[in-house]
């Protein structure tokens, strides 16, 4: 297969990019561009004109202000010099985790006289399965706090799947937040094309936090996240030009190449499983028989022998990954296709942590023969429990 | 008795000349299911490995009498498929497809709102299985065994592990639905569960969910509220329990947003109401059996 699997792609995209989907859409941003070099921001802040403008880091995880990732320059040779020390520095916010991610670029804007901010969300409410409107006058904060602490001050608006908005709803919105009536006119406008937006570029959320109310009464997403349905990705390929790979986890980028479902965390125990659910609940059960799994994967309902195989070259670039558990419940996958990957895989690339298979479903017994007749050495286990408790001893036992 | 399914149900499989729909097609009529034809547009009038071949649902609705139909048709034809199979008149739609957008799917909601005499199970879902009597999907028929369990599930291959379980334990089913991990989905758990609430054959339900929503809160609620006056036990299993938060894990709407959808949250709100909660996935047969005294 070539290149990434744009179905399993993560389809996070920066600020600057979500800022410029939306202005096709007809939402005021603030003027501004990305760079990517000190002197590229410099030359940016001078064509913005004016003295202040705001050097804003770009990754992929928010609450940059609080790290450090936020600043507003007086002149464009500070948010030149603001630039320099930002590419490349290491940002670390409560949604980067300890190791923090490294700067690459930065969004250099205008600065701009706030009056008011104010928090807008649109995203599908799956309870009432249908899109929902999410306003509070209480802008620029934490959403999931202002829940916790003043329920009152978040409005929703549930859109009817064949009306869509109609102006009434964002009018009540709007007088919701307290704002006037020249402004609720225009807040009718912007909510329109922030719908407008999510429908047609299929996204799974659209934020705007804060969005902002100026001095002179213009509204404008200052911030901006889109979050896209990764299921819409094959009508939409001018989005595949936004993904930014030094984002993303090496292994989980080489995974999507052979439509792999796989996500790293911390543990040494590689698991692969077929399908989501099971895929979970052996990592659940891994925990519970003491262990640490080092990684989801699931291979998908019809993987082919070749998945299989690039599947265990990736569990094995993981250097943590004492010990291996297969566990498969054959269905569409049939676990003689399954014992024929692993046994290409562990001849191919001579794995050398021990592996526990535990397989049932269609297929098994000839699987189950495969594996006893390949020579190779395999640990076998008739329950999940059982396959959990052989894994974590095996993995103690190499560490 | 079983739900959804049975002996009277005539299979219509919507993209039965493609690789899957083949195979499962012929699975499902091997297994005694009387699959009564497929839909492929621009193939009508032909027969595919001995079933006749419809252009349209209507049609083949209108010459085999189907009241049942199986979907498997690729991701961007899925919502199509099933909005025509509602327009035929289809009681029962069973969409096995994975990965059909959201935006599609909130059309395809809004349509069954006005076609109530259908009832989709899916997307991204293995189907419905009832020993002995049929199945529409892909789950293996060879696992399983006739019986009074009831199994309700988001996942595909979790529900296989909880009917073999069951079936190892001498305990066999009525009915086994997966209900899809999809965002979006026609069936919930809790209208598997009013199913099975109304079917005096099932005597207790493996109910399978797992992180992000709040469909297993919603069940909880009812489960304490309705469920419980039928007295039939249930057995619980959240997927998830070690899932880090923000990441999607394989299915679309299994993911932990803004600290929601836990499994812990699940798994109290499902204690609180009276549900038999397992940590392990390997322990709901053996509970099944222990809370029935068998």
């Amino acid at each position: 297969m070539a290149g990434p699997n744009p179905k399993i792609l993560p389809v996070k995209i920066h600020e600057y990019q979500a800022k410029s989907v939306l202005a096709r859409f007809g939402v005021p941003v603030p003027r501004g561009e990305v760079a990517f070099s000190a002197a590229e921001a410099g030359e940016i802040a001078r064509r913005l004109g004016g003295d202040l403008s705001v050097v804003k880091a770009q990754i992929h995880a928010g609450g940059r202000g609080k790290g450090g990732g936020v600043k507003i320059a007086k002149s464009p040779a500070e948010a030149e010099e603001l630039a320099k020390h930002m590419i490349g520095m290491t940002l670390v916010t409560h949604q980067t985790g300890p190791e923090g991610r490294k700067v690459g670029r930065v969004l250099i804007e205008e600065g701009l006289q706030i009056e008011r901010e104010l928090y807008l969300s649109v995203l599908v409410d799956r309870g009432a399965a249908c899109p929902v409107i999410i306003a509070s006058a209480a802008g620029g904060m934490d959403i999931e706090e202002v829940a916790a602490k003043e329920p009152e001050k978040i409005l929703r608006e549930y859109v009817d799947r064949g009306a869509g908005v109609v102006p009434f709803q964002a009018r009540k919105l709007a007088f919701g937040m307290g704002l006037p009536g020249a402004v609720a006119n225009k807040f009718v406008k912007l909510l329109d094309a922030i719908y407008r937006a999510f429908l047609e570029t299929d996204a799974s959320m659209i934020e705007i936090n804060p969005l902002i109310l100026t001095k002179g009464g213009d509204l404008l997403a200052l911030d901006a996240k889109v979050t896209f349905d990764d299921n819409a990705l094959y009508r939409h390929p001018d989005l595949r030009d936004f993904r930014d790979i030094t984002e993303e986890d090496p292994l989980e980028v080489e995974a999507s190449k052979f439509s792999l479902n796989y996500i790293r965390l911390d543990g040494n125990i590689g698991c692969m499983v077929n399908g989501a659910g099971l895929a979970m609940a052996t990592m659940d059960i891994i925990k519970l028989a003491g262990g640490e799994p080092a990684n989801f994967l699931d291979v998908g309902g019809g993987a082919n022998a070749e998945q299989i195989k690039n599947a265990f070259r990736i569990l094995m670039m993981d250097k943590n990954v004492k010990a291996v558990l297969i566990n498969i419940f054959g269905g569409i996958l049939r676990c003689d296709v399954l014992a024929a990957g692993v046994i290409a895989a562990v001849t191919d690339l001579g794995v050398p942590v021990p592996i526990v298979v535990r397989m049932e479903g269609t297929n098994v017994e000839e699987g189950k023969r495969m594996l006893k007749e390949s020579g190779l050495k395999f640990a076998t286990a008739d329950s999940m429990g059982e396959a959990a408790d052989k894994v974590v001893s095996l993995a103690k036992q190499g560490s | 008795m079983a739900v959804l399914l049975d002996k009277n149900t005539r299979l219509l499989v919507q993209g039965l000349t493609g690789r899957e729909g083949t195979f499962h097609g012929k699975q499902a009529a091997a297994y005694g299911t009387n699959v009564v034809g497929g839909t492929s547009p621009g193939k009508g009038g032909t027969t595919h490995e001995g079933f006749p071949i419809f252009n349209t649902v209507a049609e083949a609705r209108e010459r085999t009498g189907a009241n049942a139909s199986v979907i498997f048709v690729p991701p961007p034809f899925a919502a199509d498929a099933i909005m025509e199979a509602a327009d035929a008149g289809i009681e029962v739609v069973v969409c096995i497809t994975e990965g059909i957008p959201v935006v599609d799917m909130l059309k395809v909601m809004a349509f069954l709102d006005s076609h109530s005499l259908t009832r989709l199970v899916g997307p991204n879902c293995p189907g419905i299985i009832s020993p002995g009597k049929g199945k529409a999907g892909i789950i293996p028929h060879n696992i399983v065994r006739e019986g009074r369990i009831g199994i309700v599930s988001k996942s595909g291959t979790l529900t296989y592990e909880a009917i073999h379980q069951l079936s190892k334990v001498g305990m066999g089913q009525t009915t086994c639905i997966g209900i899809g991990g999809d965002p979006l989905i026609g069936t919930s758990h809790i209208d598997a569960l009013e199913l099975f609430a109304n079917d005096p054959d099932t005597e207790a339900v493996i109910m399978i969910g797992e992180i992000g929503g709040t469909a297993e809160q919603d069940a909880a609620e009812y489960i304490r509220t309705d469920f419980s006056k039928t007295k039939k036990p249930v057995v619980g299993f959240i997927a998830g329990q070690t899932a880090p938060p923000g990441r999607r894990m394989g299915h679309a709407g299994a993911i932990i947003a803004g600290g929601q959808g836990t499994a812990k949250e699940k798994m109290e709100a499902l204690s609180d109401a009276g549900v038999h909660v397992v940590k392990s996935p390997a322990d709901m047969g053996a509970k099944m059996k222990e809370v029935l005294g068998r």
